[in-house]
């Protein structure tokens, strides 16, 4: 019983600490995730770790998000899940509420708002860097290409809900297109060539 | 309106397949069909989420939770992202060992993923053209174009830390002044 308490408050403050270094979801995360689980901690074994930001990536939702819930669940069942998505989601919710109470006080402040114009333009670079990376493991051939535009033209042209669009390519995935093995390559959401080489020397 | 808030953001977190950003174009769909925030405080929301640690889209969640609903709001919205990760990592963890490998979710991602990207590139260009440096041309109009290109590059051959990217831009930002 005392050493399941230990195991639950380490998980939430091994969370809590690999949190607010969690910027825009970058793998310098998952290495550092490993280095606290597998290194560390010895929670989860070398081998099993890739396989957990496997999954992680694959499922919906924030990928650092989904590590945490699994790495906590295979090590202390449902409450282990639960403290260590608590002690991930803790820092950065209380960043963003303390942000969110200064900004409005200062929002129409014309240095905030070039500094604002500024950031703008690399958002815009993110998420299109964030579309390129699933590209470069997605787009592979002539029917991913056009998937891609058609989906595309069918949410500026149409508004479609893309949660339809989803479905959608889902469904079209599993019972119209004739399945060309996509293998090791394109089984990853994202693979960065850094991730690999990550994976390659440990 | 808690209630709309926690389902919108459970779906939002069901259907979010490709990460943080993969939110965004979902996240955008649920504040216009309930009229909850103009388009531009949207753009400024997604700008603070960028710049903070954690994923863009729980951010925007708490953001946008906190807009409509204050701290209660915020609380909820996460709530709702969050349930499916959980309800799936565990029922994934629980029953299938080897998910990933099973035929059924590789064909199904085959198709989704190019689904995916075409929802990013449409998140982007949506995002930009809810900013008032872009709707309204003006020489900014140009440097702002241009730090754009410059930041793509960067990360495309330059592989730089998104924070990193983010500080530069607030100097570049704030430059033009």
């Amino acid at each position: 019983m005392n050493s399941n308490i230990r195991i639950l408050i380490k998980l939430f403050f091994t969370f809590l600490k690999i949190s607010p270094i969690t910027f825009g979801g970058g793998y310098a995360m998952t290495t550092l995730i490993e280095l606290e689980v597998v290194n560390k901690n010895k929670w989860i074994k070398k081998e099993e770790i890739i396989d957990v930001f496997t999954i992680a990536q694959t499922l919906p939702g924030a990928v650092a998000i989904n590590s945490a819930i699994f790495i906590g669940y295979r090590v202390a069942g449902l409450l282990g899940a639960v403290i260590s998505l608590i002690g991930i989601l803790f820092p950065t919710f209380s960043i963003v509420i303390l942000v969110s109470l200064i900004y409005f006080l200062f929002k129409d402040n014309p240095l905030i708002k070039a500094a604002f114009n500024g950031i703008g333009a690399s958002i815009i670079a993110l998420i299109l860097y964030a579309g390129i990376t699933i590209g470069k493991s997605a787009i592979k051939g002539k029917t991913s290409l056009f998937l891609t535009i058609l989906s595309l033209l069918l949410l500026i042209i149409f508004h479609i809900n893309p949660i339809l669009l989803i479905i959608g390519g889902a469904f079209i995935g599993m019972f119209k297109l004739k399945h060309k093995s996509v293998g090791e390559e394109g089984r990853e959401i994202v693979t960065t060539e850094e991730q690999k080489a990550f994976y390659k020397e440990s | 309106m808690y209630l709309q808030l926690y389902w919108g953001f459970f779906l939002v977190g069901c259907f979010s397949f490709g990460g943080g950003y993969a939110m965004l174009p979902l996240i955008e769909r649920l504040i216009s069909s309930h009229d909850w925030m103009a388009s531009g405080q949207f753009a400024e929301i997604i700008a603070l989420s960028g710049m903070l640690p954690g994923s863009i889209g729980t951010n925007a969640a708490v953001f946008v939770g906190f807009q409509t609903a204050g701290i209660a709001g915020s609380l909820v919205a996460t709530a709702g992202i969050i349930t499916p990760s959980l309800i799936l990592v565990v029922i994934i963890s629980k029953f299938f060992k080897r998910f990933q490998d099973s035929e059924i979710i590789e064909k199904a991602f085959y198709g989704l993923r190019p689904v995916v990207v075409g929802l990013l590139v449409y998140s982007a260009i949506k995002f930009a053209f809810s900013l008032e440096v872009v709707t309204t041309i003006s020489i900014e109009t140009i440097y702002f174009i241009i730090m754009f290109i410059i930041s793509l590059l960067l990360l495309i051959y330059k592989k730089i830390h998104p924070l990193f990217l983010i500080f530069l831009s607030v100097i570049g930002g704030i430059a033009f002044l």
